[in-house]
């Protein structure tokens, strides 16, 4: 095979994945660019070049910035709490305890439960007066609170079910991990006399690195992209208090019909996201260590 | 148009493909989506109707397209226009009539009916009903699966409380006195049952609108360019529902979840609730305890808004397709069918003679509350409406929740809201 048709060979092999991403990835998030420049059709009004109107738009949209500052807190509260406890979870369920195979399961449920079921039981948690969250405080005698109907605590409800809801995700790649760790390094460990934690800080943690550059892109992406049980249990209220980025961008473009602006949010949305994805691929993979 | 390709082109595909006309044999099919907002086998039934029509009528083919949730059908019904082949008909909000408008996307019944008994069966609805149905003198929508806001009250507590528990609150000064007889606290300070609870998750602005009819103003003109957030009644009539809960004590502060609410009502946990009579079935089959179902109390007047579901035709379409089209919401929305709509649903009858027929002459006597809804009809008016209207909508709603948890005086939140919607409207007024 000469070189010509070895590479011909591997262009041709890679041809669907390719064509696939490029029709459904590339293609949309090009489009979606070139749309944000132009002003949304309305009727028998086609659409016109506006240059950058869109975004002078968004910056005066009080609702975009409320949305962006939410998606922070989010991004902030759900990544390091649900990577953290997912960690945590792994470490015991990977030594030998009675019941591991139950531990693991209890764990992982709540992957496999579909956000809008997920969101529909936590709604009676929160619920004033009678849910769990109410009765569980309540017998400890504590005041009763309206927790996803006053502004300061409807955005933490909503983060404690997305932490809930990841933490079992990102636990079975711990997990998995773990068990590549070969033994032998924990009987040196044990031999040396090392503590636990000293174990744990510094030979399966560092050993954890790549998986934990993949979950974090992941967390960082799902942060971002998880609005189904702010739909379904506040619908962005009370007054934007839970109105993530892409939960605004979903009301412009499906509700409000503002195609021109929501594809203009959305680049900005793209943009933050590769953003996020190179900086960490470029500043935490020099710190990895790979075997 | 390749501009709209990006948002929903998945959507607009499946929907492509659903609703591209098959012309078997010369008959003419009608595609028809719809959404469902309540409880209970609507599949069935109305698959049912297009079963029984297409008996009736050799050479229509009616096909029934399940679209979702009422938000969730306007998104499917738009960018199926929006890629060339929209539904035939389609029941949408009542509300949606300003936006379908904007995006050129239906056609005035007066284009397709056009003769004197045609007139005569645009005015054969509920005039309630038509307001959210005309604009600038065309009918853009036909009634057909309808609602108002009424007051549902729990009898055994309200003859714990000492009151009459056949009497329920006539005015806002009642509501308030019943509401504090009715709510009971622990030792803490905590509430363990509210007197009353009016939802104000999600659209908070039905409600309101509640009690805005109720102090004796509309929010909004039937050009639907202007709103009118900002006038003192309406304030007043927010206060009033924030005093509710800040004043009186008698309601839950914060926001009140309109999915829990009727949860709420058969846990004893509230002795009275505003919802929709769409939520009557629910009630019957789920309260362990005597309820009963009465029009919201009176303000200077009585009042509720309407709300729920209308037939538009849309504008892509053949004529063979249109006058099919009307033959079938003719059908569908004649006294016996929406009759037994009513009945089968818990919706409003949309019609007046529709109460005449036998069959809901028996259901009305088997089970008075469901004329309650009826009997409010003449103190309904239109549901907010307006172009561009689920922004407008939100700048209200936003405005509310506001208010409602305290951040923003009522005065504050309702001149804010005003503020945004006449600058949303701007483009609109001429």
């Amino acid at each position: 095979m000469t070189r010509f048709s070895a590479s011909v060979h591997g262009w041709l092999l890679l041809l669907p994945a390719l064509a696939l991403l490029a029709l459904f990835t590339h293609f949309p998030a090009a489009a979606t660019l070139v749309d944000s420049f132009w002003s949304t059709p309305r009727g028998a009004r086609g659409s016109v070049f506006i240059g950058l109107d869109n975004y002078q738009t968004m910056v005066e949209d009080p609702v975009f910035w409320t949305s962006l500052v939410n998606s922070t807190w989010f991004a902030l509260g759900t990544i390091p709490l649900s990577i953290a406890l997912a960690i945590l979870m792994a470490v015991w369920v990977n030594d030998r305890i009675a019941g591991r195979t139950l531990v693991r399961m209890a764990y992982f449920t709540p992957t496999i439960l579909p956000m809008i079921a997920v969101a529909n039981i936590w709604l009676f948690f929160y619920t004033p007066q009678y849910g769990l969250l109410e009765q569980v405080l309540g017998a400890f005698g504590a005041p009763s609170h309206n927790w996803l109907g006053s502004q300061s605590t409807a955005l933490i409800c909503v983060i404690v079910v997305a932490i809930w809801k990841e933490a079992g995700f990102f636990m079975i790649f711990y997990l998995a991990a773990l068990q590549q760790i070969p033994p032998h390094l924990a009987e040196a460990a044990a031999l040396e006399g090392a503590s636990r934690w000293t174990y744990f800080r510094r030979v399966q943690f560092p050993l954890l690195m790549p998986t934990t550059l993949f979950v974090l892109v992941n967390a960082v992406i799902g942060a971002f992209r998880t609005i189904d049980h702010v739909i379904v249990m506040t619908r962005g209220g009370p007054d934007n208090a839970t109105s993530l980025l892409l939960f605004h961008l979903y009301q412009v473009g499906f509700s409000f019909w503002d195609t021109g602006y929501a594809a203009a949010i959305t680049a900005v949305l793209l943009a933050i996201l590769a953003s996020l994805a190179f900086s960490q691929y470029f500043f935490l993979e020099r710190r990895i260590h790979y075997r | 148009m390749r501009r709209r390709s990006v948002l929903g082109g998945s959507a607009a595909l499946a929907a492509g493909l659903l609703t591209r006309p098959a012309l078997t044999q010369g008959a003419v099919e009608v595609s028809f989506f719809y959404p469902v907002a309540v409880g209970g086998p609507i599949t069935k039934i109305i698959d049912g109707y297009a079963a029984d029509f297409e008996k009736e009528n050799p050479g229509i083919k009616v096909k029934p397209i399940y679209a979702g949730t009422y938000q969730e059908t306007i998104v499917k019904a738009l960018t199926a226009h929006k890629s060339g082949t929209p539904p035939v008909t389609s029941v949408l909000l009542s509300s949606d009539m300003f936006t379908l408008i904007d995006e050129d996307a239906i056609i005035p019944f007066e284009e397709l009916a056009k003769g004197a008994d045609d007139a005569a069966w645009i005015k054969s609805f509920y005039p309630a009903f038509m307001f959210n149905s005309q604009t600038g003198g065309k009918t853009w929508g036909i009634p057909f699966q309808r609602s108002t806001v009424v007051l549902y009250w729990n009898k055994d507590l309200f003859k714990e409380a000492g009151l009459d528990p056949e009497k329920p609150p006539a005015d806002w000064a009642e509501q308030v006195a019943f509401a504090q007889k009715l709510t009971k606290r622990e030792a803490s300070g905590n509430a363990s049952q509210w007197g009353i609870q009016v939802p104000s998750s999600g659209f908070p602005y039905w409600l309101f609108q509640g009690f805005t009819t109720q102090n004796g103003v509309e929010l909004m003109n039937q050009a639907g360019d202007t709103t009118f957030f900002d006038k003192p009644e309406v304030i007043e009539a927010l206060q009033y529902w924030v005093d509710l809960s800040r004043k009186h004590h008698v309601h839950p502060p914060g926001i009140v979840e309109w999915g829990t609410t009727p949860k709420d009502f058969f846990e004893r946990k509230t002795a009275m609730m505003w919802t929709t009579t769409g939520n009557l079935t629910n009630v019957r089959k789920n309260a362990k305890f005597d309820f009963g179902v009465a029009m919201l109390p009176a303000g200077k007047r009585r009042g509720s808004p309407t709300g729920g579901g209308n037939f538009y035709i849309f504008k892509k379409s053949t004529p063979e397709q249109r006058a099919a089209a009307l033959k079938f919401i003719k059908w569908i929305t004649s006294p016996e069918h929406a009759a037994q709509w009513g009945i089968d649903t818990g919706y409003v009858a949309v019609r007046p003679d529709a109460w005449e027929t036998p069959a809901m002459k028996k259901y009305v006597a088997d089970f008075p509350p469901a004329a309650v809804a009826r009997d409010q009809l003449p103190y309904a008016v239109a549901e907010l409406s307006t172009h561009e209207n689920q922004r407008v909508t939100k700048a209200l709603n936003d405005g509310l929740q506001a208010a409602l948890t305290g951040t923003k005086s009522a005065e504050q939140a309702m001149k804010d809201a005003q503020a945004e919607a006449t600058r949303i409207l701007r483009p609109y007024k001429r």
